[in-house]
C-alpha cells in the first residue's frame, strides 16, 4: 500500500476523489450505482482512453500532440476507401489498416519535429489544420454510411439482463481498449524503449550524452500515439456506423485534459496508464453525474476545467507522506 | 616487442579545437592519457574542461582537424554511443539524471540503453545499482525518486553510475564539488582502486589538494589553450594556481575587530528540534562571519531558518533591533536578507533563459522606468555592472545560462543576489566548484561588500577558507555552537583539529 503510494502519488489521490465522487453520486441518484450505468460508461469512453494512453507515450517523451483527434477522422476515410478497393475485409484486415494508416501520419509528425528542430505543439497543430483541411477539401464534407458490414455491426461482448429487464453489455471497444492499454503498459514500464522515452522526456540533455537516439524517440512516441489514434477512430466508427469528417475535431482538448489529469506532466518524464485510466473514467464520471442529476451540459465542461484545476495545483501534496510517521531530520 | 606487451593509451587527443558563436572555447588542445593513469584536468572556470570532456565522449563534434584516438584504435568522428562501447563512462558536472526516475534506474541506466528493445527487469536493475553502491560503501533508498534526493545524494547516485559498466576510462568532473569529507575520502579510495586495476580516471576539481593527492599528471589550461602536462610529483598547489591563473595569489589572515560596528542581526537561542539547538550569535555591519563544521552539522538547516523558509521551534532572530517573525523567503527578502544556496545550480537559475534575465530576476522593481515598464537601460546597466563586478566569463549577456561554465553559473547567481542589494548576506559555501582564481575574486567581492557595510554569514565545510576570509569564526557541531574563534589568535591547525575531530 505505501509504496504503491510512494510510486503513484497522482494515481492514489485520482483513485481516491474517483471513490468519493462515486460515492457522493450513487447516494444523490439511484440509477448511479448500477451495472447498466457501469458498463455503458466504459462503452463510451473505451475510444477516449484508447487516444489517451497513445497521448500518453508522446507526453512521457517531453512532446505533446493535438493532431491525433483529426487524423483518427482522416484514418477513417482512408479506411472506408481502403476497405472498397480490397473488396470488404475483416476485422484484422481492419486494424492493420487503421493502425497502420495512423502510425504513418504519427511518423509525419515525428519527422517534421526532428528534422527541422520545431517543437511539437507547432508542428502538431500545423498538421492538425493541414489534416483537417485536407480532408475536408477530398471529402467535400461528405457522410460516409456505407461501412462494410463486418464493421459496422455491434460485437457484444458480454450481455446480461438485469431485473429490471434493462441489458447491461460490453461490446468490442472495450475489449480493444483494454489490449491497448496493457500494450502501453509493457511498452512505457516493461521495455528498454519505453524506460529511454521517460529519460528522453525528463531530461533530453542527459539521454542525447548517453547516447539515446533523440529521432527514434520521436518516431517511437508520435507514431504510437497515431497508431492508437487510428485504431480509436476505426472503433469510433464502429460504434456510431458512420463516418463524418468534423464529428472528432475538438475531442483532442478532452482527452489532453484527461491525461493531464492522470498525473502525466506537460514536459515530460512522468505519467502512466493507470492515470489515463482514472483520469479519462473521473472526467466521464462527473460528466455522468451531472447529467445524472439534470445539470445543465454546459456546466460540465466547466466543472472539468475547475477538476483540472485542482488536480494540478495539488500535485504537489504527496499522499505517501500522510501514511509515515513524521521523522526529524537527522541534523 | 609484440604490440600486446604494453597496453596503448586509454587517449590520445590531438588538435582539438571547439568554436562556440566565433569564441574558441577550446583551441588546439592536445591531451593524451595513459591506461591505468589518474590524470587530472585544472584550469579556471570556463577554461574548456567540460567542453573538452564533451568533444572526447562524441556529445560535441571538434572542429575538423582533430586526431582523435581511443584505446589505440583512431576514429574519425565519435558519437556517445561510439565512446560507450569503447569503453568510456562519464560522470557529468551537472549530473545528467533523470529526475522523475527511481534511484536504481537511474544508477544502472546503462543497462537500459541500446536500440533494439528488450525486457526490463527491475529486480536486474536493484542488484546493479546495489553493488555500484556497495563499491561507494554508501545506502540509498534504490526506490526513491531522484528529485527528491538532495544535491550530494543524486552526486553519489551521478558517480556510481560511472561505476556500473565495465569502463575502461572515466572521466568525472567535479564530482566532488557537493560531497562531504568522508564521500570524498571514499571516492578518492574507489578512484585508486580503479587505477590500480588498470581504469584510467580523468579528474576534474577545484580542490587542489585533491588534485595532488590523487593524480599522477596534471593537464593544465587556460582560456581554452593548452598550457602544459605535468607529473604530479614536485608539484605545489601555489605554483598549479600559477599555472592555471597565469599570476600570484596570496593567502593572508583578513580579520579585522568589527566588535565596535552597529550589530544588524542578533540570534537568541534559537531552536529547531532534531536540526539545531540554542543557537545565539550577533552580527555586525561590515562584518565577515565564518560559520565553518561537517556537512550535517545543521549549518544549511540554520540558514534556511534564518532565510525563513523553516520556522524556528524557539528563539529569536532580531535584524536592527526588530523581532523578525518570517513566514517566508518572501518575508526574508523584504526583511533585507538575500540566501546564496548550496544547492544553487538546481535552485538557483533558470537554465534557459539569459544570463541578463537571471541576473535582474529577483530585482524586476528596481529597474522599472516610465509607466512602470521594464527599463532596458537600467538593465543593462544593472546587468554589465554584476558580470563586471564579478568577473563573470559570458559571452554576450543575451545568452542562455545554460552556455556558461559551472562556476560562472555560480558567480550569476550570486549577482542576482546581490543586486537585491541585502543588509545581510547568508553565503552557503559560495565557492562550492569554482576555481583558485575566482574564489579569490569572490573573497575579494565578499570584502568589498562587507566594507561597505553589509553584514555577512560565510557558511564552508573548508576552514581554510573561513580562517582567511572571516572576522570571526563559528564552529557548530551536531546542531549546536561549539566554538567561538577570533582568526587573529587561533591558528589553522587548531580550528581543523576541533572541526575534524
Ligand atoms: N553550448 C555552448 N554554447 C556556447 N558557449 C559554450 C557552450 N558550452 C560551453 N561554452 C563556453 O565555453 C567555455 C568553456 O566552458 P566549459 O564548460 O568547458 O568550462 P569549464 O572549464 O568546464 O569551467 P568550470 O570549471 O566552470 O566548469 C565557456 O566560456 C563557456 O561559456
Ligand atoms: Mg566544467
Amino acid at each position: 500500500m505505501h509504496s504503491f503510494l510512494r510510486a503513484y502519488p497522482t494515481e492514489a489521490k485520482l483513485l481516491a476523489v474517483l471513490i468519493l465522487i462515486c460515492i457522493g453520486l450513487s447516494i444523490a441518484s439511484p440509477d448511479f450505482l448500477t451495472l447498466v450505468n457501469f458498463t455503458s460508461l466504459l462503452n463510451n469512453n473505451a475510444v477516449n482512453v484508447i487516444w489517451a494512453v497513445g497521448l500518453l507515450v508522446v507526453l512521457i517523451a517531453g512532446g505533446i500532440d493535438i493532431s491525433f483527434a483529426v487524423a483518427a477522422s482522416v484514418v477513417q476515410y482512408l479506411c472506408v476507401y481502403a476497405f472498397a478497393a480490397i473488396g470488404g475485409g475483416n476485422w484484422a484486415i481492419g486494424f492493420l489498416f487503421a493502425g497502420g494508416f495512423g502510425l504513418a501520419l504519427g511518423l509525419i509528425n515525428a519527422f517534421l519535429i526532428h528534422q527541422f528542430r520545431i517543437i511539437s505543439i507547432v508542428v502538431t497543430i500545423s498538421t492538425f489544420n493541414a489534416f483537417f483541411g485536407l480532408l475536408m477539401f477530398f471529402s467535400s464534407g461528405r457522410f460516409l454510411y456505407n461501412l462494410p458490414s463486418w464493421w459496422s455491426g455491434r460485437v457484444i461482448l458480454w450481455e446480461y439482463q438485469t431485473a429490471s429487464g434493462t441489458w447491461a453489455e460490453l461490446i468490442l471497444p472495450v475489449l480493444v481498449m483494454a489490449i491497448c492499454m496493457a500494450a502501453t503498459w509493457v511498452l512505457i514500464r516493461r521495455t528498454t524503449t519505453g524506460r529511454q522515452l521517460y529519460a528522453f522526456g525528463d531530461n533530453p540533455e542527459g539521454a542525447r550524452r548517453a547516447g539515446i537516439s533523440i529521432g527514434l524517440m520521436q518516431a517511437i512516441a508520435f507514431g504510437w500515439c497515431g497508431m492508437m489514434a487510428g485504431i480509436a477512430g476505426l472503433m469510433q466508427a464502429h460504434i456510431t456506423k458512420e463516418v463524418v469528417p468534423n464529428a472528432l475535431i475538438g475531442r483532442e482538448l478532452e482527452v489532453l485534459a484527461a491525461v493531464v489529469l492522470g498525473g502525466a506532466r506537460l514536459g515530460g518524464g512522468r505519467g502512466s496508464v493507470l492515470g489515463c485510466f482514472l483520469g479519462v473514467l473521473l472526467v466521464a464520471v462527473t460528466q455522468n453525474g451531472l447529467n445524472l442529476l439534470g445539470v445543465s451540459p454546459y456546466a460540465f465542461k466547466m466543472v472539468v476545467g475547475v477538476i483540472i484545476l485542482l488536480a494540478i495545483s495539488t500535485s504537489n501534496l504527496d499522499p505517501a507522506r500522510l501514511f509515515v510517521p513524521r521523522k526529524g531530520r537527522n541534523a | 616487442m609484440p604490440a600486446d606487451a604494453v597496453p596503448p593509451d586509454a587517449l590520445r587527443f590531438s588538435g582539438i579545437t571547439k568554436i562556440f558563436g566565433g569564441v574558441k572555447a577550446v583551441d588546439d588542445v592536445s591531451f593524451t592519457v595513459g591506461a591505468g593513469e589518474v590524470h587530472c584536468l585544472a584550469g579556471e572556470n570556463g577554461c574548456g574542461k567540460s567542453t573538452l570532456i564533451k568533444i572526447i565522449t562524441g556529445v560535441y563534434q571538434p572542429e575538423p582537424g582533430a586526431g582523435m584516438e581511443i584505446f589505440g584504435q583512431t576514429y574519425a568522428q565519435i558519437s556517445p554511443t561510439q565512446a560507450r562501447k569503447a569503453g568510456i563512462a562519464v560522470i557529468w558536472q551537472d549530473l545528467a539524471l533523470f529526475a522523475e526516475m527511481t534511484v536504481a534506474e537511474n544508477i544502472a541506466f546503462e543497462t537500459m540503453l541500446g536500440n533494439r528493445p528488450r525486457a526490463v527487469s527491475y529486480a536486474r536493475l536493484h542488484r546493479v545499482a546495489a553493488a555500484a553502491l556497495a563499491r561507494l560503501d554508501v545506502e540509498l533508498d534504490l526506490d526513491a525518486r531522484l528529485g527528491s534526493l538532495p544535491i550530494a545524494q543524486r552526486q553519489i547516485v551521478a558517480i556510481a553510475r560511472a561505476l556500473v559498466s565495465d569502463a575502461r576510462l572515466i572521466f568525472m568532473d567535479e564530482p566532488t564539488a557537493s560531497l562531504t569529507q568522508s564521500e570524498t575520502d571514499a571516492l578518492l579510495a574507489v578512484v585508486r582502486t580503479l587505477s590500480a586495476r588498470g581504469v584510467a580516471v580523468v579528474f576534474v576539481s577545484h580542490r587542489l589538494a585533491e588534485v595532488l593527492e590523487i593524480s599522477s599528471r596534471v593537464t593544465v589550461l587556460r582560456d581554452g589553450r593548452l598550457v602544459g602536462v605535468f607529473p604530479t610529483a614536485g608539484l605545489t598547489q601555489s605554483r598549479l594556481t600559477e599555472l592555471m591563473t597565469g599570476t600570484v595569489i596570496t593567502h593572508d589572515v583578513m580579520a579585522r575587530d568589527t566588535g565596535h560596528n552597529p550589530e544588524v542581526l542578533r540570534i537568541e537561542g534559537l531552536t529547531r528540534a532534531g536540526e539545531f539547538g540554542d543557537i545565539s550569535f550577533t552580527l555586525r555591519a561590515g562584518e565577515v562571519l565564518g560559520l565553518t563544521g561537517l556537512i550535517g552539522a545543521g549549518r544549511t538547516e540554520l540558514c534556511h531558518t534564518l532565510f525563513g523558509m523553516t520556522r524556528p521551534d524557539r528563539g529569536r532572530i532580531i535584524l536592527n533591533g526588530q523581532d523578525l517573525q518570517l513566514r517566508s523567503n518572501r518575508d526574508a527578502v523584504a526583511a533585507g536578507i538575500a540566501y546564496v544556496s548550496e544547492d544553487r545550480l538546481a535552485l538557483g537559475l533558470i537554465q534557459p533563459q539569459s544570463i541578463a534575465d537571471n541576473t535582474v530576476l529577483s530585482v524586476l522593481r528596481q529597474i522599472t522606468g516610465a509607466g512602470g515598464l521594464l527599463s532596458s537601460r537600467k538593465k543593462d546597466a544593472t546587468v554589465s555592472h554584476w558580470i563586471s563586478e564579478l568577473a563573470v566569463k559570458i559571452g554576450t549577456p543575451a545568452d542562455a545560462v545554460s552556455t556558461l561554465s559551472g562556476g560562472n553559473q555560480q558567480r550569476v547567481v550570486l549577482a542576482k543576489w546581490l543586486a537585491t542589494r541585502p543588509k545581510v548576506l547568508l553565503l552557503d559555501c559560495p565557492t562550492v566548484g569554482v576555481d583558485v582564481g575566482a574564489r579569490a575574486g569572490i573573497f575579494r567581492i565578499v570584502r568589498a561588500l562587507a566594507e561597505k557595510g553589509l553584514a555577512i554569514l560565510l557558511v564552508s565545510d573548508e576552514v581554510p577558507e573561513v580562517f582567511l576570509n572571516a572576522d570571526r569564526v563559528l564552529h557548530m557541531a551536531g546542531g549546536r555552537i561549539a566554538h567561538e574563534w577570533d582568526p587573529r589568535q587561533t591558528g589553522l591547525p587548531e580550528m581543523e583539529a576541533a572541526v575534524y575531530a
